[in-house]
């Protein structure tokens, strides 16, 4: 009935206490925000803590704002929260079009966004979209706050930069001055609950920039920059798009599991590629809104 | 031991629960609200759905010490006064055959009634992606939904 490990539970009522806890604890703490994940991991005898400090009544990191020309997402911000944000949905639209991506509505309550990256399993939808638009982790510990960008903050499958003092209170991302548009695919099995088998955010610039990230076909979602500077020569167009598709191999390094094989995963990364840059196109030639 | 207490289904109650019980279980087992089901206990299916605070969420997945002095819902608590529009619906579509993924599959239904009365079929096929049905095959329950939601 109960998990057949004991712990404690706190729930602290600031964000001073919840740091002097994880300074006391160190990796003996894990923190809880949604725990879609954490519940899991729990059940299955994964990292299990002596302490179990439960964020959700911080009210200052349940905030999505634009501050000083950058759109900050909180700890406590749930993907649900995000599909009814206007400023995810006109500042960071790849991220609004992902977060309704993730599992279904009744997880989608409950999961947060910053839980997906400390969580960092590799098939993560919050990583590519996060990448292109170059965000930054804010971590904080009573030592004070370090900012990690979001290019080195996953090590491997399931490991981050994260401190075992340190919490991530937020992630920011710059609000690009130029003109942008993005699209987020996902390659999964079934609408509703599946993990993305492969995924592939863009950004395109008006200035000419494209970022491209890849997810769930290695163990660390990433960027590309040898295609970055590819598109940035050669424009974004049928004949670039297909030789960036030959190039797919010695770019990703998908795997063969259960959900889908190495060779499909790598068919299909360069099919979303392909449908993720015609679809930002299209959206970067819209007057307003439909962006990012 | 902690003592927490919640609205549960509009009655304020208490419970003693240590840190590892899961909130699936301390409803089931300890307070005798036995429709959320235990399916798959890892967030899949949608059996153990309960509202908390008004929203659809999985039961298997929170600690029960996370909901001290929140508001939860079960089936229990949506029929307390007869039956739903959406309940009645979905036994005039004989939308159900063994009946394990009603309660989820009704209280995902009921959140996207109550923020969106007149769902369209995408927005029905949504709220009730995450709770998996092995029998029916999904369409009766959508038609149900559907002709509960209609406008008149």
């Amino acid at each position: 009935m109960a998990l057949p490990y004991e712990f404690d539970y706190v729930k602290p009522a600031s964000l001073q206490d919840a740091l002097v806890l994880l300074a006391e604890k160190g990796q003996g703490a894990r923190v809880l925000a949604g725990g879609t994940d954490l519940a899991n991991e729990l059940k299955q005898g994964f990292r299990v803590p002596d302490l179990l400090l439960d964020i959700k009544g911080l009210v200052e990191l349940q905030k999505i704002e634009v501050r000083d020309q950058r759109l900050t997402i909180g700890a406590l911000v749930t993907f649900s929260d995000m599909r009814s944000s206007e400023l995810i949905r006109n500042h960071a639209h790849i991220l609004y079009e992902a977060a309704g991506l993730v599992a279904s509505p009744g997880v989608r309550n409950r999961a947060t966004m910053v839980g997906n990256i400390c969580s960092a399993v590799a098939c993560m939808d919050s990583a590519s979209p996060l990448l292109v638009h170059d965000a930054m982790v804010h971590c904080l510990s009573l030592e004070g706050e370090r900012l990690v960008p979001i290019q080195k903050w996953f090590v491997d499958n399931r490991k981050t930069l994260i401190r075992e003092n340190e919490m991530v209170t937020h992630v920011s991302i710059p609000v690009p001055s130029v003109k942008y548009a993005g699209a987020y695919q996902k390659m999964m099995r079934y609408t509703g609950e599946d993990l993305a088998a492969a995924n592939v955010g863009v950004l395109l610039f008006a200035d000419g920039r494209c970022h491209v990230a890849f997810g769930s076909v290695g163990p660390t979602p990433k960027r590309s920059a040898k295609l970055e500077s590819h598109f940035k020569n050669k424009g974004v167009n049928k004949g670039s798009i297909d030789e960036a598709c030959a190039m797919l191999p010695g770019i990703i390094k998908p795997i063969s599991d259960v959900r889908a094989s190495k060779e499909y995963r790598m068919h299909m990364t360069g099919v979303m590629l392909e449908r993720a840059l015609f679809k930002a196109i299209d959206r970067l030639k819209m007057p307003t809104l439909i962006r990012g | 031991m902690k003592k927490i207490s919640f609205s549960l289904n509009g009655e304020q109650r208490f419970v003693y629960v240590t840190p590892n019980e899961i909130l699936l279980d301390v409803l089931r087992y300890k307070m005798g609200a036995k429709s959320p089901k235990c399916g798959c206990d890892t967030g899949d299916c949608g059996a153990c759905t309960i509202l908390l605070n008004g929203k659809a969420v999985r039961s298997c997945l929170i600690f029960a010490v996370e909901v001290e002095a929140q508001d939860i819902v079960t089936l229990e608590g949506i029929s307390r006064d007869g039956l739903t529009p959406l309940q009645k619906a979905l036994i005039e579509h004989n939308a159900f055959q063994c009946g394990y993924c009603a309660p989820g599959m009704i209280l995902s239904a009921t959140e996207l009634i109550n923020s969106n009365p007149h769902p369209g079929e995408e927005e029905i096929k949504e709220a009730i992606s995450g709770n998996l049905c092995r029998c029916t095959g999904y369409q009766p329950v959508i038609d149900a939904i559907k002709n509960a939601t209609k406008k008149h």
